[in-house]
C-alpha cells in the first residue's frame, strides 16, 4: 500500500484573539447566567415570578449558544428566519398545554 | 449570488429564478444539519411542553423542605430529589451534581466552538486537540448521568411509603425504594416516567454525538480534511454537539429547577 502524504496542503491562518476572546466571553456568560439560576433556585421562594425568571434565563441562554456558538446570526437572513419563525408555533403548543394541564388539575382536585 | 456559479455554459445573468441561485449561502450539508436540528427543536419541546402540562396537573409540594417525604399525592421539589453526589452518601446537596454535569456540558461546548474556529483556519493541530477534549468532555457527562440514573433506580436508603396500583392490578402499601415506569419514591409515576424518556433521549442524543465526533476527531487526525480541502464536517458536527448543549440547558431548567 502506497502511504498516504498526510501533510497538509492547505494553508494555515494564524490564530485570531479577538475571535477566541468572544468565545471565552460568551463561556462566561453562559456559566454567570447558571451560577444566577443556582443563586436563585436557593434563595427566592418557589412561585410564578421565579418560574418566569427562571425561563427568562434559559431562554437568554439559549439565544446566546445559537448566536455565538452555532453562528446563526451569521448566517443569511433567510436561513436565519426559516430557522427562528417556526418555533412561533411552540408558543400555542405551551399555551394549550399549560391550559390543559391547568384543567386537569381542576377536575381532579 | 450567481456571480460565482460554477454551471457550465450559464449566464450569470439569469436572475433569480433561472436556477443555480444559492439564496441561503450555506452549503447543502449544513443546511440538512439545520433542518434536522429544527425537527429535533419540535420533538424536544414537545417533551419538554408536555412535562410542563403533566406537572401542573398534579399539585406541588408546599410543606417545608426539612419534613418532605416522597408521595404519589404531590410533585416532588427538585432539589429534594436530586441531591446525592458520587463518593459523599448520605451527605444533602441538592443540585450539585446535576450543576457540574451542566458545567461539563456548557465546556464542551466551548472546546467545540473552538475546534470549528480552528477548522475555519485549516488548523489541523488545534482541530484536533480541541475535538479531543470536547469528546473527553462528552463521555464524562455520559458517564454522571449513568450514574445519577443508577442512584435515581436505586433510591434512597429510607424510600417512602405509597399507596398504588401494582402491575398485577392490586392496591398495595409498601415501602418504595427507587424508580421504575409503575410506581416510584419519588412522586407520582409520571414523574420518573418523563424523567427516563426525557433525559433518557437527550443522553441518546449525546452518545450519538460522542460517535459522531470521534469519525471526526479520527478523520481530522489522519488528514482526511486536509485532503478534502475544508473542515466544514467539523462545523456540522458542532452544529449537532451545541444542539445537545441547547436542549440540556432547558431539561436542566424544567427538570431540575422549576
Amino acid at each position: 500500500m502506497e502511504i498516504q502524504d498526510t501533510k497538509s496542503t492547505l494553508e494555515v491562518t494564524p490564530r485570531n484573539n479577538d475571535k477566541i476572546k468572544k468565545i471565552w466571553k460568551t463561556a462566561g456568560i453562559l456559566l454567570a447566567l447558571t451560577v444566577a439560576e443556582f443563586i436563585m433556585a436557593f434563595t427566592m421562594d418557589r412561585g410564578i415570578l421565579l418560574y418566569v425568571l427562571f425561563i427568562l434565563l434559559t431562554v437568554w441562554k439559549a439565544k446566546y449558544i445559537m448566536m455565538e456558538f452555532m453562528h446563526l446570526g451569521d448566517e443569511a437572513k433567510p436561513l436565519f428566519y426559516s430557522i427562528i419563525v417556526p418555533l412561533i408555533f411552540l408558543v400555542w403548543l405551551l399555551i394549550a398545554l399549560a391550559k390543559e394541564g391547568t384543567d386537569i388539575f381542576l377536575m381532579r382536585w | 449570488m450567481s456571480a460565482h456559479s460554477t454551471a457550465i455554459g450559464v449566464s450569470s445573468k439569469r436572475g433569480v429564478w433561472g436556477g443555480g441561485n444559492e439564496p441561503l449561502k450555506a452549503s447543502y450539508g449544513k443546511l440538512m444539519m439545520w433542518f434536522f436540528l429544527l425537527s429535533d427543536i419540535f420533538t424536544f419541546a414537545a417533551f419538554l411542553i408536555s412535562y410542563l402540562a403533566i406537572r401542573v396537573s398534579y399539585p406541588a409540594y408546599a410543606g417545608p423542605a426539612d419534613t418532605f417525604v416522597g408521595s404519589n399525592e404531590y410533585w416532588p421539589v427538585p432539589e429534594l430529589v436530586f441531591e446525592a453526589v458520587p463518593f459523599l452518601h448520605g451527605i444533602h446537596a441538592p443540585l450539585v451534581f446535576v450543576g457540574i454535569m451542566t458545567f461539563i456540558l456548557i465546556s464542551s461546548s466551548v472546546t467545540m466552538v473552538l475546534a470549528v474556529e480552528a477548522g475555519h483556519r485549516n488548523d489541523r493541530n488545534d482541530v484536533v486537540k480541541w475535538m479531543l477534549w470536547t469528546m473527553l468532555g462528552g463521555i464524562t457527562f455520559l458517564a454522571c448521568q449513568a450514574w445519577e440514573w443508577s442512584h435515581f433506580i436505586h433510591g434512597t436508603d429510607a424510600g417512602s411509603v405509597l399507596t398504588y396500583i401494582n402491575s398485577l392490578n392490586r392496591e398495595v402499601t409498601e415501602t418504595v425504594f427507587g424508580a421504575n415506569l409503575v410506581v416510584n419514591e419519588y412522586g407520582p409515576a409520571a414523574f420518573a416516567q418523563l424523567f427516563f424518556f426525557i433525559t433518557g433521549f437527550h443522553g441518546f442524543h449525546v452518545t450519538i454525538g460522542v460517535v459522531l465526533l470521534f469519525l471526526a476527531f479520527y478523520q481530522a487526525a489522519v488528514g482526511v480534511y486536509d485532503r478534502r480541502g475544508h473542515y466544514e464536517m467539523i462545523e456540522k458536527i458542532g452544529l449537532y454537539w451545541h444542539f445537545v448543549d441547547l436542549v440540556w440547558v432547558f431539561v436542566f431548567t424544567l427538570f431540575y429547577l422549576i
